[in-house]
């Protein structure tokens, strides 16, 4: 840290930093505490969304203004994770469907597509399994 | 005073990012399917990616930014390849 | 030169990402950031079908500023509910049909649905144009698949004819 820090900039990154921190452990509590894994999915974002985007605003600002130039890095970093964090989500959440629909435990929604028939009866008798090409 | 006040507010930002830290561990070890592990992996990758940036801040570096990404790409890796397993059985098809 | 730059707004796209990485505006930051934005769209042509573009910039920079409020508020909201001692939110799953089709508007969709908090995108079946949605506190369903189609999807549509 440097020594000449104007006040109004250190309380500006310090809110904006102490805001996203508790955004961020309220998301993990959360995925420590929600019932559900379709509902701890949701808990995750506040740390890849308000957040993270808080905390790396601060260091964007605190950057910018003590090195008096304007500091990028935080930028890319913040596009990087808003852009892949719903991309994984979205597969974990897949996977999570296809799996309990499979096991056909807990209330989930009905596959959108009908199951295709696992063997036919041709293939049944002579054990020779065509696979299609897709 | 302006240095003190940045000092503590960082202080208590680490101490929560660390709490998350354990609060995603702790899902990680418990459970109790697969796809919960993972999400929570996901998060922790995330919130030490932010932690990293509030060091940065605290020591005036601007090195931590590069490791940062580089989690934020892994993570992103990792997760991807996780999640296709679960999904398949295998990460490549 | 369409041969050459396949989509020529992500070649503008990668090379501002690398000159911010370089944190510099050199010239051979520049040479070596235009090279990469040639490449990468190249190497990316069979994933990408379709031209990359953007029909109407002021319409998008206007469904960056929806988003940004939503993601505000949403956060607020998710926040206060975990907050509380024992978290209850009524979670649900809502089915909803789509006019958008373009694949760049639904994956623009999907990614905002999934980055606010309050709500994940779980699926989509293109034979019904439907799509699998999961909300966190779920209050009322029809009012919910309302504010996706006059926030969000309406916008799109513009955006990605």
């Amino acid at each position: 840290m440097i020594a000449n820090l104007p006040l109004w900039l250190s309380i500006l990154v310090s809110a904006a930093v102490v805001l996203g921190s508790a955004l961020t452990l309220a998301g993990c509590f959360g995925l420590v505490r929600l019932p559900t894994f379709y509902l701890r999915i949701h808990a995750p974002t506040m740390g890849t969304s308000l957040g993270g985007g808080l905390i790396l605003l601060g260091s964007a600002l605190y950057f910018s203004l003590t090195q008096g130039r304007v500091v990028f890095h935080e930028l890319a970093i913040f596009v990087f994770v808003t852009v892949t964090t719903p991309v994984t989500l979205m597969l974990l959440a897949r996977a999570t469907l296809f799996r309990d629909r499979v096991e056909g435990g807990s209330a989930v929604p009905p596959s959108f597509r009908k199951p295709e028939p696992l063997a036919t009866e041709a293939e049944m008798q002579t054990g020779i399994v065509e696979t299609k090409a897709d | 005073m302006s240095l003190a006040i940045l000092h503590w507010s960082l202080f208590a930002s680490q101490l929560m990012l660390g709490l998350a830290m354990l609060a995603a561990l702790w899902r990680i070890v418990s459970g109790p399917r697969a796809q919960d592990r993972i999400l929570a992996l996901d998060a922790l990758y995330v919130v030490a990616l932010l932690l990293l940036v509030t060091l940065g801040i605290r020591t005036n570096s601007q090195v931590y930014f590069e490791i940062a990404m580089l989690i934020a790409l892994l993570g992103f890796v990792g997760t991807v390849a996780l999640a296709k397993f679960l999904m398949r059985g295998e990460v490549i098809e | 030169m369409t041969r050459l730059f396949p989509h020529p707004l992500l070649s503008v796209v990668l090379l501002v990402f690398w000159l911010m990485l370089q944190q510099s505006a050199g010239l051979g930051h520049i040479l070596m950031g235009a090279i990469v934005g040639t490449i990468v769209p190249l190497a990316a042509r069979p994933v990408i079908g379709e031209r990359v573009g953007l029909r109407r910039p002021l319409k998008a920079l206007q469904l960056l500023g929806v988003v940004l409020v939503d993601v505000i508020r949403s956060n607020v909201a998710v926040f206060l509910v975990l907050l509380s001692p024992r978290p209850k939110p009524t979670e649900g799953f809502i089915e909803m049909q789509l006019k958008l089709s373009h694949p760049l508007g639904l994956a623009t969709l999907a990614c905002i649905l999934t980055a606010v908090p309050g709500s994940a995108w779980l699926e989509y079946d293109q034979d019904r144009s439907t799509v699998l949605i999961h909300v966190f506190d779920l209050v009322d369903a029809d009012e919910w698949v309302e504010i996706v189609k006059t926030r969000y999807e309406s916008l799109l549509l513009e955006i990605f004819p």
